[in-house]
C-alpha cells in the first residue's frame, strides 16, 4: 500500500467504525470551533493565585519537587546569587547561557569569578543559566521556550541549571501560562520546543528509590527576579 | 517481540515461584499506590478532573478523523512530517526508511509503548542500525534482552544486584573494582554510558503522551530528561505514536495532564513535560533539522464505536495495573507481551487476537479496583467479561470449566438443591477448617499452595438470614 492509500485506510477505518463520514456539516463545525476558540476546561482552584500569591505558590511547589528557590529584587543581584550558589556547591565559577535579552541584562561582571560563556550546550557543561517566560504556580512548572536566546541543550545537558524568571512573568495556572506564550507568538507556530520544567532530573527505575540527575540536570536553581 | 501470552498460566506459576520478584511488586503499595492516594487528596477537583478528561477524550475520539486531518494540516505547516501507518509493519517500514535515509549508524530512544508494541528495536537491528534504549529502565532491560513488565517503570522486577552483574557484563571498558552497590552509582554508570551515546545518535526516537491538533504538536512526559536528549541531540526527531493520542488544543492536553502524572507516580506533574511542534526553525542553534511523526493505527480503529470503544480513552499511566492484585502477585511479563495488567487483559486481546491472549481476561478476581482508579473511567472488568463472553463462544473454554460452570449453573437455578447442598456442604468445611482457614485443600491446591483459604464461618447466608428475621 502506498502512502495516500494509507492515509485514506486509516481515516476510511475510523469513519466506518464510528458510522461517519468526513463532510458532515455539525462534525466539521464542532472541531473547526474548538480548534479555533479553544476554551479552558476546568481550573483547579488553587491555580487561582495572583502576584506574591502565585510566587509563594511556585515557590513551595518547586521546593517540593526539590529544586532550590532564591529572589533577587533586581537584576544586579544575580550575578552574586550565582557565583554564591556556585561557591556553595564546590561547583567550577563558570556557565553558558543563549542570546536572551533579559540574560544580556545582568550585569555579570559584578562577579568578578564568574566566565560567562555564550552557545548552545556541550556535553561536558556544568552549569547553563536559562531564562523562562512564564511559570505555572499551580504545580511549580516552568515554560522555557526553544530559540537562539535559550538553546534547549542548555536545559537538560548541564550539570547544574539555573532558570531566571521575572517575577510578573509567575501566573497561576497551565491555562494562564499557555496564554502567555501564545501571546509572545501571535499567529506564528509554538516555538520548536516548549519545555516545562518542575525540578531536577530524576529516576525511580532501580527499585523504586529516587536518584536525582537521571540523564538531565542533578541541581535546578531557580531565580526569581523583581 | 513474538507473544507468549497463551502460555499465561505457566507464566504465572513460574512469576509466583519467583522470590525476588514478589519482593520487588510488593514495592509497588508503598510507592506508586501510596503517593497517588496523597496526590489525590491534595487535589479536591481530581475526580471532576477525572469526568473531564473523559469528556475530552470522548469528544476526540468521536471526531478523531477530522482531528487526525487537522493535526496533520499543522505539523506539514511547521516543516514536519506525518506518516500514516495501518500496521505494524507499515509503522516498522517507515521508520526504517527514515533512519536509512539519513545513513543512520545508531539511533537514541525514549520510552515508547507504541515502538514496543510493533518491536521496532528488532527491526532496526535487523537492518543493521543500533537502538539504545535511554530511559534507565528501558536500558536495563534492553541489556537483558527482555521485554518492560510496566508501563511506567519498565525495569520494576529487576533489583539493584542484578544491574550490578549486567552492568559488570557489559560496560567491559569500565575498571573491575569501580563500587556499583546503591542506585545512585548505578544511575551515575549509566548516565555516562548513556550521554557518549546521546551526542553520537544519528536519528533519536521518541513515543508521544499526546498529540495536540491545534498546534500540530508532540508531547512527551519524563522524569529523567532522556526523551529531551533524545530529541534536541540527533539530526533527526521521529515520534511513534498512536491515533488515539489525540487532543484538540493545550487547553485540552492540559487537563489530561493534571490526571496523568497523579494517577501514574503520584507526582503533581513530572519533572518534564515537552511540547514539540516540527523542526529546529531559522536561527534556532540545536534541535533536529528534520521532525518525522509515525501515527499507527493497527486494529485501534476497528475499536471505535464497539464494545472496546472506552479502552482507546486510555493514557497510559499504570495506575490499573498498581493497584491489580493479580498484577501484585504475578508482575508483567506473565502477561506474554507489551502491555500488561487490566489495560493489557483488555487491550491485548484487541491487537493481537483472542487466541493468542484469551487467558488475559481471565486474570482478574473483578475486584474492580481498576476501573475505581482509572483517571479516564475506562469500565476494565466489564470489558474484560466481553472478553471472557467471546472466548466462551468462540469455544475456547476448556471442558472441565464449561462442566463446572453448567453443574452450578444447574444448583444455582434449582434453590431447594442448592440450599440442601450448601446446607450440607458449609458447616462441614467450617467444622475442618482450621482457625477459620485451610491451609490446604482438595481440588483448590492451585488456590492454597500460595495463600490460605478462608474457611466459611457455620451457616449459609440463608441460613443466617432466616434466623436474622426470625429474631426481629
Amino acid at each position: 500500500m502506498n502512502a495516500s492509500n494509507t492515509r485514506e485506510s486509516v481515516l476510511g477505518s475510523i469513519r466506518g467504525s464510528l458510522r461517519v463520514t468526513g463532510d458532515d456539516a455539525a462534525r466539521v463545525d464542532a472541531v473547526r470551533k474548538r480548534l479555533k476558540a479553544p476554551s479552558p476546561n476546568l481550573v483547579p482552584e488553587r491555580a487561582n493565585v495572583r502576584g506574591e500569591e502565585s510566587i509563594a505558590l511556585l515557590t513551595e511547589m518547586l521546593e517540593g519537587q526539590s529544586a532550590h528557590v532564591s529572589r533577587a529584587k533586581t537584576l544586579d543581584e544575580i550575578p552574586k546569587l550565582v557565583a554564591n550558589y556556585l561557591r556553595k556547591n564546590n561547583l567550577p565559577a563558570e556557565f553558558r547561557t543563549g542570546s536572551d535579552g533579559l540574560l544580556a541584562d545582568i550585569p555579570w561582571g559584578k562577579a568578578t569569578s564568574l566566565t560567562h560563556h555564550l552557545g548552545r550546550g556541550q556535553g561536558d557543561d556544568a552549569v547553563a543559566v536559562s531564562r523562562a517566560r512564564t511559570a505555572a504556580a499551580e504545580t511549580g512548572t516552568l515554560f522555557l521556550t526553544s530559540g537562539p536566546e535559550n538553546p534547549t541543550t542548555l536545559n537538560f545537558l548541564p550539570d547544574t541549571h539555573i532558570v531566571v524568571i521575572q517575577a510578573k512573568d509567575i501566573l497561576g495556572s497551565y491555562e494562564d501560562g499557555w496564554n502567555a506564550i501564545r501571546k509572545i507568538y501571535g499567529k506564528r507556530p509554538l516555538p520548536r520546543a516548549v519545555n516545562l520544567i518542575s525540578g531536577p532530573s530524576r529516576t525511580a527505575d532501580i527499585e523504586q528509590i529516587i536518584v536525582m540527575g537521571a540523564h538531565g540536570p542533578r541541581r535546578l536553581h531557580v531565580i526569581i527576579a523583581g | 517481540m513474538k507473544p507468549v501470552s497463551h502460555a499465561f498460566k505457566d507464566n504465572a506459576k513460574q512469576a509466583l515461584a519467583d522470590e525476588p520478584l514478589r519482593r520487588a511488586l510488593g514495592g509497588i503499595k508503598h510507592g506508586f499506590v501510596a503517593n497517588r492516594a496523597k496526590a489525590r487528596a491534595k487535589l479536591p477537583e481530581f475526580e471532576r478532573l477525572r469526568d473531564e478528561a473523559r469528556a475530552v477524550k470522548e469528544h476526540t475520539l468521536a471526531h478523531l478523523d477530522l482531528y487526525l486531518e487537522a493535526y496533520e494540516k499543522k505539523v506539514t505547516e511547521t516543516g514536519g512530517h506525518v506518516h500514516w501507518a495501518a500496521t505494524a509493519a507499515d509503522a516498522r517500514a517507515a521508520i526504517l526508511q527514515i533512519c536509512q535515509a539519513a545513513g543512520a549508524k545508531t539511533v537514541t530512544k525514549g520510552k515508547s509503548m507504541v515502538g514496543e508494541e510493533i518491536a521496532i528495536n528488532e527491526h532496526l537491528e535487523a537492518a543493521g542500525i543500533t537502538p539504545v534504549e535511554t530511559d534507565l529502565g528501558e536500558y536495563l532491560i534492553q541489556l537483558r534482552h527482555e521485554p518492560p513488565s510496566h508501563i511506567i517503570a519498565p525495569a520494576i522486577h529487576l533489583n539493584k544486584g542484578q544491574v550490578e552483574a549486567d552492568f559488570r557484563r557489559e560496560h567491559t571498558d569500565l575498571p573491575d573494582n569501580r563500587v556499583l552497590e546503591e542506585p545512585a552509582q548505578l544511575v551515575a554508570e549509566a548516565r555516562a554510558v548513556l550521554r557518549k551515546q546521546f551526542l553520537a545518535a544519528d536519528v533519536g526516537i521518541t513515543g508521544a503522551n499526546l498529540l495536540i491538533a491545534e498546534t500540530g504538536t508532540s508531547v512527551i512526559v519524563t522524569n529523567e530528561g532522556n526523551g529531551d536528549l533524545t530529541q534536541c541531540l540527533p539530526r533527526i526527531h521521529v515520534v511513534i505514536t498512536s491515533i488515539e493520542k489525540m487532543v484538540p488544543t493545550l487547553e485540552d492536553a492540559n487537563t489530561i495532564l493534571r490526571v496523568l502524572a497523579r494517577s501514574a507516580t503520584g507526582q503533581e506533574c513530572s519533572t518534564y513535560t515537552t511540547f514539540s511542534t516540527g523542526p529546529k526553525r531559522d536561527g534556532d542553534p540545536d534541535g533536529p533539522d528534520e521532525y518525522h511523526v509515525v501515527v499507527l493505527d493497527n486494529g485501534r480503529s476497528e475499536m471505535l464505536g464497539g464494545q472496546f470503544h472506552d479502552m482507546l480513552r486510555c493514557i497510559r499511566c499504570g495506575a490499573c495495573m498498581n493497584h491489580c492484585p493479580v498484577y501484585g502477585a504475578i508482575g508483567g511479563h506473565a502477561y506474554g507481551w507489551v502491555y500488561p495488567g487490566p489495560m493489557g487483559a483488555v487491550l491485548t486481546p484487541s491487537l493481537i487476537g483472542i487466541d493468542e491472549a484469551g487467558n488475559l481476561p481471565n486474570a482478574s478476581t473483578f475486584c474492580g479496583r481498576c476501573e475505581a482508579v482509572c483517571p479516564m473511567r475506562i469500565p476494565l472488568p466489564k470489558m474484560m467479561r466481553h472478553w471472557r463472553e467471546r472466548e466462551y463462544e468462540k469455544g475456547n473454554t476448556p471442558a472441565f470449566y464449561k462442566l463446572s460452570l453448567k453443574a452450578w449453573a444447574y444448583a444455582a437455578k434449582n434453590p431447594r438443591l442448592y440450599q440442601t447442598l450448601t446446607g450440607l456442604l458449609i458447616p462441614l468445611l467450617a467444622r475442618f477448617g482450621s482457625k477459620g482457614r485451610f491451609r490446604s485443600l482438595p481440588l483448590a491446591s492451585g488456590w492454597t499452595r500460595y495463600r490460605d483459604l478462608p474457611a466459611p464461618q457455620g451457616k449459609t447466608f440463608q441460613q443466617l438470614w432466616r434466623a436474622k428475621e426470625m429474631r426481629s
